[in-house]
């Protein structure tokens, strides 16, 4: 039972998220993009963040830069989600401080098995 | 796909519709060559949600021909091809792909691909042939198939940094363990003294043997995410040698099928004729969003609703006489909550009246290049609200009244130069509130209505006679008279000759009236005028024998008594009134509803005189009682449509009253032989 | 409980699954039936509002609590004699389904009185002779038998959506 933080532009895909961790027990908050996430996660912890790469007003890298800074942090890992042609972005994610990737079109159970491998 | 994933299709595809929209507003505004990073970047984000959802959401055929608009875009972006012209237009025509691929999924019906094809195949081929193997979906295949059976060692020595990425060492032999046999041998070599360490650095390495039956993939996906940060080794514990050819891009067998597909595309273009006509079927969603405050105002006065409600039924449970004064004030309370929850209710269907207008910047755009025309569309009171009905209704009329002013208001670049104008037509839509009404004005700046062309037309029409005396208004509104048309061809533009007739009557079928003001060379205005909702009507209250019908307010131009001298007969059949200029046929209201009326003498009778589908007339009957707002019933829910009724309402009493359509009952006038169909036929007539 | 085992109860039945329910009505002496579960409501008469151009026996619409409601009379549909409305005539309120079986309408029928319920079993029913008379046979489920009485079971689907109704949805010009 993780605290996992959501972030992606699109309403659908954030309640397909949402939706699928939340039945497997986790709770789950949503923001629409990287300063809303980032705006959150100034005021709480979280155990996971999973966020989009393209949104708009700040990007997923960006935000990945900004909570990387942040002391609750540091280490927590955050998952890109990210489509094939968004692989060559893998680099900049990395030093950014991305932990890893996901990547789109993903169904449920692969969401729920990745997130399992990092959370527990 | 399983139920979970259905419901957030439904939200995917209305994004993904508002997402087009603002990809169709974006490209509009782009200027070819000039690339705005920001207009490029949104453009870009809206393909690239709907390709990644339609991906996930089972929407295949979206997602692989959305990838190809994505990859151009991305290009774009980076600026490694340019913002054509030929590409805007190719976007566009994509936007409007993806919009009937989306429909089709909604509503199931079989669609032609053939068209999509063609524009997929225009994509592929902006994309050049080596492009193609990128952006085919094609990953990484790892041909090596070595699967050892009895295990791997594998050496692992993170990079010092490696844990800022929030990456596990932990995590990662958790998952190494379930696949088999794990045994850990720990490193120290690396430790640097102690004053020397940082805190969150890993200065360790591992060696672990793995023993079972494991895929050397599953091992890979252990540390894929940290395989830059790392220095990993995986050998098989056996020395078996490994098939090494891997590959990093697409194996030969699967870039030659790309380049076959694409050959094939272009065959099928070639053989394949554009589609005329306009595909795009207008989903009219059943479905309204409402905002919250909206809905908490509805809360709120039922809640006063009920409280009346109970107050009432407590004065009702024991009543006494004294008590009238508070049971009126009762009543009167209930009557302003009633009216407040009806208007708040009324205003749920209302939507800004930009839902309509915002096809129109494209139309422009696309009408205005095929005609060779300059014109720049500009809007205001885009907010006006109207209810959702008439809106969806008035849609088609308005795309006529705009396709009209561009294709015979706005003249040529030259025309307008050689007139000392700008050389760019500017076309004006604005709406605004009016009373009950929402005022609806496509204003142009062009030639204007040619007063003499319209005259002389009508003429040849027989609608009037040479020689008649007519002002400039009058003149107009010959504009939308039935078998009117101008256009010498008929423009293929302007809708195929469905005249300005058929917009008025639509526009009336509403409850609405339209008009033109024109001055020659400086332009037009048609103004339409809609009222706020369908499903209320003004109407006035008449009696004809036994029983209440109702007269839309609307259609009304006056009541009179009937002078006897004034009444024509014509071979004993279809009587006419003569009131001033216009000869109007009398219409006995009794005899249409085949009831009993009070009086059949014409002499002294009530003449209500009406307007619809373009004529007059005057209609007979005992009694004019009040007027009222009513809420229209349906017929045709458990009857059906009747002819010269468009609905019925119920009275305060409980009784039905039926709502007369007046155009309805002209047109039952027309098919009825003994009475005339024209005007100018009357008039023929009544000379001899 | 629906409105047609309220009935059902009214009239002192149990409310029965086994079989099928008829609610019977008089018209003219003779003893007719409608499924009890199209019943939608039983009225007494009320002034009807009529409407032009339509055949005789329709007599008109009613206000049925806000729905606009057409009125069949059944006697005028069944070619017999008319005769005066009293206290006793009722108005029997239908679900009416169209030929697709999606679509369904809410019509009235007027009728000389409300008779009683009966079960019947579908396979009690016997199918009509022609009678060369008062009821197109295409109406007539079958004719039950019923303490040595005979009830012409109706197809009201098919009694109610004749062409001269002319139940056409959606085609308005």
């Amino acid at each position: 039972m993780a605290s996992i933080l959501a972030v992606d532009d699109s309403a659908s895909m954030r309640q397909m998220v949402s939706f699928t961790l939340k039945g497997a027990g986790h709770q789950v908050t949503e923001a629409e993009d990287g300063q809303a996430a980032l705006a959150l996660a100034k005021a709480q912890k979280f155990d996971l963040v999973l966020s989009d790469v393209n949104m708009p007003r700040m990007d997923g890298i960006s935000l990945a830069k900004e909570l990387r800074s942040l002391p609750n942090f540091k280490f927590t890992p955050i998952l890109m989600l990210t489509t094939e042609a968004g692989m060559n972005k893998k680099e900049e994610g990395k030093a950014a401080g991305a932990t890893g990737w996901i990547v789109k079109p993903f169904n449920p159970e692969q969401l729920l098995a990745t997130i399992k491998k990092v959370v527990g | 796909m399983s139920i979970d994933m259905e419901q957030f299709k439904a939200t995917f595809v209305e994004e993904s519709r508002e997402g087009l929209d603002i990809m169709e507003s974006a490209l509009l505004e782009m200027q070819p060559g000039e690339a705005d990073a920001d207009t490029i970047d949104t453009i870009f984000r809206a393909a690239h949600s709907i390709k990644g959802g339609s991906a996930t959401f089972g929407l295949e055929n979206i997602a692989n021909f959305t990838h190809v608009v994505e990859t151009l875009l991305d290009q774009i972006r980076n600026g490694e091809r340019e913002a054509t012209d030929e590409a805007i237009a190719l976007f566009l025509k994509s936007v409007d792909c993806i919009r009937e691929m989306l429909a089709a999924d909604r509503s199931s019906e079989d669609f032609d691909q053939t068209h999509i094809d063609h524009v997929k195949a225009e994509l592929d081929n902006m994309l050049s042939p080596e492009d193609i193997a990128e952006a085919t979906e094609q990953l990484t295949v790892s041909n090596e198939t070595l699967n050892s059976a009895s295990g791997w060692k594998i050496v692992f020595k993170p990079y010092p940094n490696m844990l800022r990425t929030g990456n596990d060492v932990v995590r990662m032999f958790r998952e190494l363990d379930e696949m088999g046999e794990m045994t850990v041998e720990v490193n120290t070599d690396g430790l640097p003294p102690l004053s020397e360490m940082e805190a969150e650095a890993v200065y360790l390495s591992w060696q672990v043997i793995l023993k079972g039956d494991v895929d050397r993939e599953l091992i890979d996906d252990v540390f894929v995410w940290v395989e830059d940060d790392c220095e990993l080794s995986i050998t098989p514990l056996d020395q078996a040698t490994a098939d090494e050819s891997t590959n990093d891009t697409l194996a030969p067998g699967q870039l030659a099928g790309a380049v076959q597909a694409v050959a094939e595309a272009e065959d099928r273009r070639a053989s394949v004729d554009r589609r005329a006509g306009d595909r795009r079927k207008t989903a009219e969603t059943s479905s309204i969003r409402v905002s919250i405050d909206k809905v908490d105002d509805l809360i709120n006065m039922v809640g006063e609703l009920v409280i009346t409600q109970s107050m009432l039924s407590q004065l009702g449970d024991d009543f006494q006489m004294e008590r009238v004064e508070r049971l009126k004030d009762g009543l009167s309370e209930l009557e302003r909550n009633t009216r407040e929850l009806q208007e708040s209710v009324m205003r749920i269907r209302m939507l800004p009246i930009s839902f309509a207008f915002n096809r129109f910047p494209r139309m422009v755009h696309d009408l205005s290049a095929k005609l060779g025309k300059k014109i720049e569309l500009t809007m205001s009171g885009e907010q006006t609200d109207l209810d959702k009905t008439v809106m969806e209704k008035i849609g088609d009329p308005l795309v006529h009244l705009v396709r009209n002013s561009i294709d015979h208001g706005i003249e040529t670049p030259e025309q307008r130069i050689a007139a000392g104008k700008d050389e760019v037509g500017n076309v004006h839509l604005n709406a605004y509130h009016q009373g009950g009404n929402i005022i609806i004005e496509i204003s142009d700046d062009g030639a204007g209505l040619n007063r003499d062309k319209i005259y002389a037309k009508a003429v040849e029409r027989g609608l009037i006679g040479e020689n008649d005396e007519l002002n400039d208004e009058r003149v107009y509104e010959l504009l939308f008279e039935a078998g009117f048309s101008t256009a010498d061809v008929v423009s293929d533009v302007s809708g195929r000759g469905v005249g300005m007739d058929v917009v008025k009557r639509n526009i009336m079928a509403l409850g609405g009236s339209v008009d033109v003001t024109s001055e020659t060379g400086k332009g037009s205005t048609f103004r339409i005028r809609l009222p706020l909702t369908l499903a209320i009507l003004d109407g006035q209250l008449i009696q004809v024998g036994e029983h209440v019908y109702i007269i839309p307010l609307v259609s009304i131009v006056e009541s009179l008594q009937i002078n006897k001298k004034q009444v024509n007969a014509i071979a004993g059949k279809a009587e006419l009134y003569k009131l001033r200029e216009d000869y109007l046929p009398i219409v006995r209201l009794y005899k249409t509803f085949d009831i009993a009326a009070d009086n059949t003498e014409l002499d002294g009778g009530l003449l209500v005189v009406v307007e619809g589908d373009g004529k007059k007339v005057g209609l007979l009957v005992d009694d004019l009682l009040g007027q009222q707002q009513v809420v229209i019933k349906s017929l045709e829910t458990n009857y059906k449509k009747v002819d010269g009724l468009s609905g019925a309402t119920i009275l305060g009493d409980g009784t039905v009253a039926l709502i007369v359509d007046v155009a309805g009952i002209i047109r039952l006038l027309k098919s009825d032989p003994t009475g005339p169909s024209n005007l100018s036929e009357e008039k023929q007539i009544v000379a001899a | 409980m629906s409105a047609a085992q309220d009935i059902a109860m009214e009239l002192g039945h149990d409310v029965d699954s086994d079989g099928d329910q008829f609610l019977t009505f008089m018209l003219a002496g003779e003893e007719y039936g409608v499924d009890i579960l199209r019943v939608q409501e039983i009225k007494g008469w009320d002034s009807v509002t009529p409407i032009p151009n339509t055949p005789d026996y329709i007599r008109g619409v009613i206000n049925l609590r806000g729905t606009i409601v057409p009125i069949i009379d059944l006697r005028r549909r069944f070619a017999l004699d008319a005769i005066e409305y009293g206290p006793m005539t009722v108005v029997i309120v239908l679900k009416v389904f169209d030929s697709s079986g999606d679509n369904s309408r809410v019509m009235g029928v007027v009728v000389d009185a409300v008779s009683d319920v009966y079960n019947v079993q579908e396979d009690a029913l016997k199918p009509a002779p022609d009678f060369g008379g008062d009821v197109d046979v295409a109406f007539v489920q079958g004719l039950a038998s019923v303490n040595e009485s005979m009830v012409i079971m109706l197809d009201i689907d098919r009694l109610l959506n004749s062409d001269e109704l002319a139940l056409v949805s959606g085609l308005s010009e």
